[in-house]
């Protein structure tokens, strides 16, 4: 196992070496300037600027600088606001994002849990028909379509909720995390609905039920807690699902997050921030993914052993 | 008791007599016959494919979305980029429908419902409205929708087609070439797809072969993982021993013995990779970086209309009820593939 967790520590290290890497090289083949009206600059304002934002020397010597100052953990200065380092830009932005995502997460899965147990035990019925398509409408529908039409009717026709923005406390979170929660509402709702269905199909349910265990300690007690452990694999795919839809979901509600911070840094050619940004979402999601993994061996011993392996 | 049965056994001697009943004997050569005519793999999960109710329906709709976004572009005569600002942010109107008072170009104007095409004295029908530069909508929604589709299935096939390369190779050479392919693939799984696309996108030209090449570029690795564990699995049965002993070269037996075997799971693949393809597009250009005005895709058309939807809902509610349709066809289709034709998850 210790074998296993070193091994995938390192992956991760490279994966993350590569995207920095990649994403720096791929910032200089950028078209256009990040700095404003380029071309109306003399040669000398024009060495002042890039001698000020450290764009003047090499290639190489910039890419071992911004290596060098990564390691540490400083991801350089914003290009289009003045003065500020990326980290204080996206550690003030962190909190909305983190709020609407932790909300989307757990109304998401609870409720989706819910419904995937209610489609198993009522299997074949209104109920189960009825929480499958659900599934299918939360899985197909993007959740910027969602986003909208949840900002239409509730906020700007009904005006029961903010259309936007961040400052009316709670009541700001609601139609965003609930636009979030869709995707993972519906991916577990489907997921824990399999899994109950063949749990329930099992020998040791027969067993319980000969036993006269009645349903609900059945469906809780026996089932619930078996289906709900194969869940535990698609929370890296939720995750990533979740990260992507910030991105459309914090544009359109204004939310000052870091998926909006992203979409507008690159409307601004604010390449700093953007290797900031896509760094740290990569950091994120390769953690996750990494947790999962981990988190799935623990739970269950089966997999370790071939985990281990691997 | 006794009686009753004893009874039941006269009646049964009265009623058939003894020289009634023939000896019929078991023939040989009878015994091995097939009753029901066999069937190929794909009549098979034809069968099953036909009994699933909403894959079927999802099906029907998938093809009539298609021939629209064929032909519905050249349905009404307007132009999807002919710009006409007198008939500018017209409400839908549809002949026929528009007297039960759907769609009869009734629209919200300094906040009170009035009829704008008597208003505007246009005689013209726009049957789902015009944009704020008075371009018929119903024939750039088919226009975008055709754009969607095709980057969706051009870049599923891309995908299907390196993958299944990548994977096959990756698994039945193995040894050293099989420990190099997977390192890579091991790295490259690590990255999220969201930060590769958008990368991949920013530094090339905007349009459609960008959006093409953002989606593949790490879109087949599922794909050959799968292709992969699947060639692993087939190379060491006896049927490809069998083949190899009697003199096949690899290529024959790749193409004669593991494609087949795989095609199934390859199919079910791509029929999830194409809504992937769909939603990401239209991601792209939703968020300003997919494609550039005037081209038509379902995420600018969406685009467009959200940043209307206050006096313009149905600018926005037409594209987006096509990309919802399209999705959830294409879901709904590839559980049915799913379920149809990998007969382990048959029950």
């Amino acid at each position: 196992m210790a074998k296993y967790i070193g091994k995938r520590i390192v992956y991760m290290f490279i994966t993350l070496i590569l995207i920095a890497t990649a994403s720096f090289f791929l910032m200089q083949t950028l078209p256009g300037s990040p700095i404003a009206s380029y071309n109306k600059l003399n040669d000398t304002q024009k060495a002042i600027v890039e001698k000020k934002y450290g764009i003047d020397k090499p290639k190489p010597v910039q890419y071992a600088i911004y290596m060098k100052n990564l390691a540490k953990g400083d991801l350089g200065t914003s290009f289009v606001f003045k003065g500020k380092s990326v980290n204080d830009l996206l550690a003030k932005r962190l909190k909305p994002s983190l709020i609407l995502g932790a909300q989307a997460m757990v109304f998401g899965t609870l409720v989706g849990i819910l419904l995937g147990m209610l489609a198993a035990l009522k299997h074949n019925t209104f109920w189960d028909y009825g929480s499958t398509f659900l599934a299918i409408l939360g899985i197909s529908i993007p959740s910027f379509v969602f986003a909208t039409l949840l900002q239409y009717w509730i906020a700007s026709e009904w005006h029961l909720l903010p259309v936007g923005l961040w400052n009316d406390g709670w009541k700001s979170s609601v139609l965003p995390s609930l636009a979030l929660a869709m995707g993972p509402l519906a991916l577990s709702a489907r997921f824990i609905r399999t899994e109950m269905i063949e749990v329930l199909n099992s020998d040791y349910i027969v067993l319980a039920k000969a036993k006269g265990a009645n349903g609900f300690e059945i469906a809780f007690k026996h089932a619930f807690r078996n289906a709900l452990i194969p869940l535990v694999t698609v929370l890296g795919p939720l995750a990533a699902g979740l990260v992507t839809g910030s991105l459309v979901v914090e544009q359109i509600f204004a939310i000052p997050g870091i998926g909006e911070q992203f979409v507008s840094s690159i409307m601004t050619n604010d390449h700093a921030t953007i290797m900031g940004t896509t760094l740290m979402f990569s950091a994120f999601l390769i953690v996750v993914i990494f947790i999962v993994d981990i988190l799935y061996g623990v739970i269950d011993p089966r997999i370790r052993v071939a985990g281990g392996k691997g | 008791m006794s009686n009753k049965i004893q009874k039941e056994e006269d009646i049964l001697k009265e009623k058939i007599a003894q020289e009634e009943f023939e000896r019929i004997t078991v023939d040989a050569h009878q015994s091995e016959r097939i009753e029901k005519p066999s069937l190929s793999f794909w009549q098979d999960a034809w069968l099953g494919l036909r009994k699933n109710k909403a894959a079927i329906i999802s099906m029907i709709i998938l093809l009539m979305v298609v021939i629209m976004a064929l032909i519905g572009p050249h349905l009404n005569g307007n132009d999807g980029d002919t710009q006409n600002l007198r008939h500018a942010n017209l409400p839908p109107k549809i002949p026929g429908i528009e007297a039960t008072g759907f769609f009869d170009g009734d629209g919200k104007l300094a906040g009170k419902t009035v009829n704008l095409y008597e208003m505007k004295k246009v005689d013209e029908y726009y049957w789902f409205g015009t944009d704020g530069l008075g371009r018929d909508l119903f024939t750039r929604l088919w226009e975008g929708a055709r754009v969607s589709l095709f980057i969706a299935f051009v870049a599923a096939a891309i995908d299907m087609v390196i993958g299944v390369a990548y994977g096959g190779i990756s698994g039945y050479f193995g040894g050293r070439t099989d420990d190099i392919m997977q390192r890579v693939v091991e790295i490259l799984i690590g990255i999220p797809t969201l930060i590769v696309v958008i990368l991949m996108i920013m530094i090339m030209d905007p349009g459609i072969t960008a959006i093409i090449v953002a989606i593949t570029i790490t879109g087949w690795i599922g794909m050959s993982r799968i292709v992969r564990a699947q060639t692993l699995k087939y190379k060491t049965q006896e049927f490809v021993l069998a083949s190899r002993t009697l003199g096949s070269k690899d290529g024959k037996i790749i193409t004669k013995h593991l494609l087949p075997n795989m095609l199934g799971i390859i199919i079910i693949n791509t029929m999830f990779t194409i809504p992937n393809a769909i939603f990401f597009e239209a991601f792209l250009s939703f968020i300003g970086i997919g494609l550039q005005p005037p081209a038509a895709s379902l995420g600018t058309l969406i685009n467009d209309g959200y940043k209307v939807m206050e006096n313009q809902p149905y600018v926005l509610l037409f594209p987006a009820i096509v990309i919802s349709v399209l999705m959830i066809a294409f879901n709904l289709i590839g559980d049915g593939l799913r379920d149809a034709l990998d007969p382990k998850m048959r029950d």
